[in-house]
Protein backbone atom coordinates (compact mmCIF):
# COMPACT_ATOMS: atom_id res chain seq x y z
CA UNK A 1 0.00 0.00 0.00
CA UNK A 2 1.28 3.41 -0.88
CA UNK A 3 0.72 6.32 1.46
CA UNK A 4 -2.20 8.49 0.76
CA UNK A 5 -2.83 11.95 2.04
CA UNK A 6 -6.29 12.63 3.45
CA UNK A 7 -7.89 15.96 4.27
CA UNK A 8 -11.12 15.90 6.25
CA UNK A 9 -13.59 18.70 6.89
CA UNK A 10 -16.79 19.25 8.84
CA UNK A 11 -19.06 21.37 6.68
CA UNK A 12 -21.57 23.44 8.66
CA UNK A 13 -25.12 23.61 7.36
CA UNK A 14 -26.81 26.92 6.53
CA UNK A 15 -23.64 28.88 7.25
CA UNK A 16 -23.11 31.08 4.25
CA UNK A 17 -20.35 33.20 5.70
CA UNK A 18 -17.90 30.32 5.79
CA UNK A 19 -19.37 28.28 2.95
CA UNK A 20 -16.67 27.12 0.58
CA UNK A 21 -13.87 27.27 3.12
CA UNK A 22 -13.08 23.57 2.93
CA UNK A 23 -12.68 23.87 -0.84
CA UNK A 24 -10.48 26.95 -0.51
CA UNK A 25 -8.30 25.03 1.98
CA UNK A 26 -8.04 22.04 -0.37
CA UNK A 27 -7.00 24.34 -3.17
CA UNK A 28 -4.22 25.71 -0.97
CA UNK A 29 -3.08 22.23 0.04
CA UNK A 30 -2.98 20.98 -3.54
CA UNK A 31 -1.01 24.03 -4.61
CA UNK A 32 1.53 23.35 -1.88
CA UNK A 33 1.78 19.77 -3.09
CA UNK A 34 2.70 21.13 -6.51
CA UNK A 35 -0.27 20.01 -8.60
CA UNK A 36 -0.85 21.74 -11.94
CA UNK A 37 -3.40 24.56 -12.08
CA UNK A 38 -5.85 22.64 -14.25
CA UNK A 39 -6.07 19.71 -11.83
CA UNK A 40 -6.35 22.09 -8.88
CA UNK A 41 -9.16 23.98 -10.55
CA UNK A 42 -11.13 20.87 -11.43
CA UNK A 43 -10.87 19.52 -7.89
CA UNK A 44 -11.71 22.93 -6.40
CA UNK A 45 -14.83 23.41 -8.51
CA UNK A 46 -16.11 19.86 -8.07
CA UNK A 47 -15.60 20.06 -4.34
CA UNK A 48 -17.01 23.58 -3.95
CA UNK A 49 -20.27 22.67 -5.65
CA UNK A 50 -20.62 19.58 -3.47
CA UNK A 51 -19.72 21.52 -0.35
CA UNK A 52 -22.26 24.25 -1.11
CA UNK A 53 -24.93 21.66 -1.83
CA UNK A 54 -24.39 20.15 1.62
CA UNK A 55 -24.66 23.63 3.16
CA UNK A 56 -27.80 24.57 1.25
CA UNK A 57 -29.69 21.34 0.77
CA UNK A 58 -28.53 18.98 3.50
CA UNK A 59 -27.78 20.91 6.70
CA UNK A 60 -24.05 20.27 6.37
CA UNK A 61 -21.98 17.12 6.20
CA UNK A 62 -18.48 15.77 5.92
CA UNK A 63 -15.99 16.24 3.11
CA UNK A 64 -12.94 14.06 2.65
CA UNK A 65 -10.28 14.54 0.02
CA UNK A 66 -7.71 11.82 -0.58
CA UNK A 67 -4.63 12.32 -2.69
CA UNK A 68 -3.84 8.95 -4.20
CA UNK A 69 -1.23 7.90 -6.72
CA UNK A 70 -3.38 8.14 -9.83
CA UNK A 71 -6.28 10.31 -8.76
CA UNK A 72 -7.65 12.72 -6.19
CA UNK A 73 -10.82 11.43 -4.59
CA UNK A 74 -13.48 13.66 -3.07
CA UNK A 75 -16.08 12.09 -0.82
CA UNK A 76 -19.04 14.17 0.38
CA UNK A 77 -21.40 12.65 2.88
CA UNK A 78 -24.47 14.15 4.52
CA UNK A 79 -27.49 13.14 6.57
CA UNK A 80 -29.79 15.50 4.72
CA UNK A 81 -33.13 14.83 3.05
CA UNK A 82 -31.60 12.78 0.21
CA UNK A 83 -32.27 13.14 -3.50
CA UNK A 84 -35.43 11.39 -4.72
CA UNK A 85 -34.66 11.52 -8.45
CA UNK A 86 -30.94 11.67 -9.13
CA UNK A 87 -31.29 11.85 -12.93
CA UNK A 88 -33.54 14.86 -12.58
CA UNK A 89 -31.20 16.54 -10.07
CA UNK A 90 -28.32 16.05 -12.52
CA UNK A 91 -30.12 18.03 -15.25
CA UNK A 92 -28.70 21.48 -15.91
CA UNK A 93 -31.13 24.07 -14.58
CA UNK A 94 -32.95 21.82 -12.12
CA UNK A 95 -33.00 23.33 -8.64
CA UNK A 96 -35.15 23.23 -5.54
CA UNK A 97 -33.28 26.13 -3.91
CA UNK A 98 -35.64 28.58 -2.17
CA UNK A 99 -35.75 32.28 -3.10
CA UNK A 100 -33.66 33.27 -0.07
CA UNK A 101 -30.83 31.12 -1.41
CA UNK A 102 -31.31 32.25 -5.00
CA UNK A 103 -30.87 35.86 -3.96
CA UNK A 104 -27.33 34.93 -2.88
CA UNK A 105 -26.55 33.72 -6.39
CA UNK A 106 -27.11 30.01 -5.85
CA UNK A 107 -29.87 27.90 -7.35
CA UNK A 108 -28.96 27.94 -11.03
CA UNK A 109 -29.16 24.17 -11.02
CA UNK A 110 -25.61 23.98 -12.38
CA UNK A 111 -23.79 22.56 -9.36
CA UNK A 112 -24.17 18.84 -10.02
CA UNK A 113 -23.49 19.31 -13.78
CA UNK A 114 -20.32 21.22 -12.85
CA UNK A 115 -19.25 18.38 -10.57
CA UNK A 116 -19.80 15.87 -13.35
CA UNK A 117 -17.93 18.02 -15.88
CA UNK A 118 -14.91 18.56 -13.68
CA UNK A 119 -14.46 15.00 -12.45
CA UNK A 120 -13.41 11.87 -14.32
CA UNK A 121 -15.87 9.76 -12.38
CA UNK A 122 -18.79 10.61 -10.14
CA UNK A 123 -21.06 8.33 -8.18
CA UNK A 124 -24.10 9.44 -6.22
CA UNK A 125 -25.86 7.24 -3.72
CA UNK A 126 -28.80 8.76 -1.95
CA UNK A 127 -31.77 7.66 0.09
CA UNK A 128 -34.68 9.92 0.87
CA UNK A 129 -34.78 10.71 4.57
CA UNK A 130 -31.33 9.20 5.16
CA UNK A 131 -28.74 11.21 3.25
CA UNK A 132 -26.49 11.49 0.26
CA UNK A 133 -23.00 10.28 -0.52
CA UNK A 134 -21.08 11.48 -3.53
CA UNK A 135 -17.71 10.13 -4.61
CA UNK A 136 -15.78 11.96 -7.31
CA UNK A 137 -12.38 11.24 -8.77
CA UNK A 138 -10.11 13.54 -10.70
CA UNK A 139 -7.29 11.71 -12.45
CA UNK A 140 -3.79 13.11 -12.04
CA UNK B 1 -1.77 43.40 -18.35
CA UNK B 2 -1.85 43.34 -14.57
CA UNK B 3 -4.99 44.08 -12.59
CA UNK B 4 -3.35 47.25 -11.26
CA UNK B 5 -2.70 48.55 -14.78
CA UNK B 6 -6.16 47.44 -15.89
CA UNK B 7 -7.82 49.41 -13.06
CA UNK B 8 -5.80 52.54 -13.90
CA UNK B 9 -6.33 52.25 -17.64
CA UNK B 10 -10.11 52.25 -17.30
CA UNK B 11 -10.31 54.32 -14.16
CA UNK B 12 -12.11 51.67 -12.13
CA UNK B 13 -12.50 52.28 -8.43
CA UNK B 14 -10.18 50.06 -6.40
CA UNK B 15 -11.91 48.46 -3.39
CA UNK B 16 -9.36 45.76 -2.67
CA UNK B 17 -6.03 45.17 -4.38
CA UNK B 18 -3.97 42.66 -2.40
CA UNK B 19 -2.75 40.93 -5.57
CA UNK B 20 -1.99 43.81 -7.98
CA UNK B 21 0.34 41.73 -10.17
CA UNK B 22 -2.31 39.21 -11.24
CA UNK B 23 -2.57 39.02 -15.01
CA UNK B 24 -5.84 39.87 -16.73
CA UNK B 25 -6.38 37.50 -19.65
CA UNK B 26 -10.13 37.64 -20.33
CA UNK B 27 -13.52 38.49 -18.90
CA UNK B 28 -16.73 36.80 -17.82
CA UNK B 29 -20.08 38.38 -16.98
CA UNK B 30 -22.47 36.60 -14.63
CA UNK B 31 -24.26 36.65 -11.30
CA UNK B 32 -25.25 33.01 -10.81
CA UNK B 33 -22.36 31.48 -8.93
CA UNK B 34 -22.47 28.00 -10.45
CA UNK B 35 -22.35 29.47 -13.93
CA UNK B 36 -19.33 31.52 -13.00
CA UNK B 37 -17.71 28.46 -11.43
CA UNK B 38 -18.35 26.42 -14.53
CA UNK B 39 -17.52 28.98 -17.20
CA UNK B 40 -15.12 31.66 -15.98
CA UNK B 41 -11.52 31.04 -16.97
CA UNK B 42 -8.48 31.62 -14.80
CA UNK B 43 -7.33 35.21 -15.24
CA UNK B 44 -10.77 36.53 -16.16
CA UNK B 45 -12.13 39.83 -14.94
CA UNK B 46 -15.41 38.72 -13.34
CA UNK B 47 -18.06 41.36 -13.94
CA UNK B 48 -21.04 40.99 -11.60
CA UNK B 49 -23.63 42.76 -9.47
CA UNK B 50 -23.48 40.03 -6.82
CA UNK B 51 -21.86 41.33 -3.65
CA UNK B 52 -22.45 38.84 -0.83
CA UNK B 53 -19.54 37.06 0.85
CA UNK B 54 -19.82 33.96 -1.37
CA UNK B 55 -18.24 35.83 -4.28
CA UNK B 56 -14.94 35.61 -2.40
CA UNK B 57 -14.81 31.81 -2.48
CA UNK B 58 -15.96 31.72 -6.10
CA UNK B 59 -13.29 34.21 -7.20
CA UNK B 60 -10.64 32.20 -5.35
CA UNK B 61 -11.68 28.83 -6.73
CA UNK B 62 -12.36 29.99 -10.28
CA UNK B 63 -9.03 31.83 -10.04
CA UNK B 64 -10.34 35.05 -11.57
CA UNK B 65 -7.96 38.01 -11.84
CA UNK B 66 -10.41 40.32 -10.10
CA UNK B 67 -14.06 40.88 -9.30
CA UNK B 68 -15.46 43.96 -11.04
CA UNK B 69 -18.69 45.18 -9.45
CA UNK B 70 -20.96 46.86 -11.98
CA UNK B 71 -23.78 49.37 -11.48
CA UNK B 72 -22.06 51.05 -8.55
CA UNK B 73 -22.66 48.03 -6.32
CA UNK B 74 -20.79 48.36 -3.02
CA UNK B 75 -19.33 45.75 -0.67
CA UNK B 76 -20.10 45.75 3.01
CA UNK B 77 -17.12 45.96 5.37
CA UNK B 78 -17.20 42.31 6.28
CA UNK B 79 -16.97 41.13 2.66
CA UNK B 80 -14.32 43.73 1.95
CA UNK B 81 -12.11 42.49 4.76
CA UNK B 82 -12.57 38.89 3.61
CA UNK B 83 -11.47 39.94 0.12
CA UNK B 84 -8.41 41.75 1.44
CA UNK B 85 -7.41 38.86 3.70
CA UNK B 86 -7.89 36.25 1.01
CA UNK B 87 -5.89 38.09 -1.62
CA UNK B 88 -8.92 38.87 -3.81
CA UNK B 89 -8.86 41.96 -6.01
CA UNK B 90 -12.14 43.89 -6.19
CA UNK B 91 -12.81 46.85 -8.47
CA UNK B 92 -16.03 48.73 -9.07
CA UNK B 93 -17.70 50.96 -11.62
CA UNK B 94 -20.93 52.95 -11.90
CA UNK B 95 -21.41 51.56 -15.40
CA UNK B 96 -23.57 48.59 -16.38
CA UNK B 97 -22.06 45.19 -17.06
CA UNK B 98 -22.76 45.72 -20.75
CA UNK B 99 -21.02 49.10 -20.88
CA UNK B 100 -18.03 47.75 -19.00
CA UNK B 101 -17.75 44.74 -21.29
CA UNK B 102 -17.94 46.99 -24.34
CA UNK B 103 -15.35 49.36 -22.95
CA UNK B 104 -12.76 46.67 -22.13
CA UNK B 105 -13.40 44.38 -25.07
CA UNK B 106 -10.43 45.56 -27.15
CA UNK B 107 -8.05 45.19 -24.26
CA UNK B 108 -8.83 41.84 -22.67
N1 LIG C 1 -26.54 16.98 -0.84
C1 LIG C 1 -27.80 17.12 -1.29
N2 LIG C 1 -28.85 16.73 -0.51
C2 LIG C 1 -30.12 16.85 -0.95
N3 LIG C 1 -30.46 17.37 -2.15
C3 LIG C 1 -29.46 17.77 -2.96
C4 LIG C 1 -28.09 17.66 -2.59
N4 LIG C 1 -27.33 18.13 -3.61
C5 LIG C 1 -28.19 18.49 -4.57
N5 LIG C 1 -29.46 18.28 -4.20
C6 LIG C 1 -30.70 18.51 -5.02
O1 LIG C 1 -30.33 18.54 -6.39
C7 LIG C 1 -30.70 19.80 -6.96
C8 LIG C 1 -29.70 20.21 -8.03
O2 LIG C 1 -28.42 20.49 -7.43
P1 LIG C 1 -27.42 21.49 -8.17
O3 LIG C 1 -26.21 21.64 -7.33
O4 LIG C 1 -27.23 21.05 -9.57
O5 LIG C 1 -28.24 22.86 -8.21
P2 LIG C 1 -28.54 23.89 -7.04
O6 LIG C 1 -27.71 23.59 -5.85
O7 LIG C 1 -30.00 23.92 -6.80
O8 LIG C 1 -28.08 25.27 -7.71
P3 LIG C 1 -26.56 25.74 -8.00
O9 LIG C 1 -25.68 24.58 -7.65
O10 LIG C 1 -26.50 26.08 -9.44
O11 LIG C 1 -26.33 26.91 -7.10
C9 LIG C 1 -30.81 20.75 -5.79
O12 LIG C 1 -31.64 21.87 -6.04
C10 LIG C 1 -31.37 19.83 -4.70
O13 LIG C 1 -32.76 19.64 -4.87
MG1 LIG D 1 -25.66 23.32 -6.07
Amino acid sequence: MSDKLVFRFDVQGDDFTSAGQASVQVKKNLRQLGFDTDTIKRVSIAMYEGEINMVIHAGGGIAEVSVCEEYIEIVLEDKGPGIADIDKAMQAGYSTAPDSIRSLGFGAGMGLPNMKKNSDSMEITSEVGVGTRIVMRVNI
Amino acid sequence: MTVETFAKEFDFKVLSLPSPEKEVTGAYVGDLLSWVMGRANSGDVWITIMSNVNIAAVATLADTACILLAEGVVLDDEVLSVAKNKGINVLSSEKSAYSIAKMISDTV
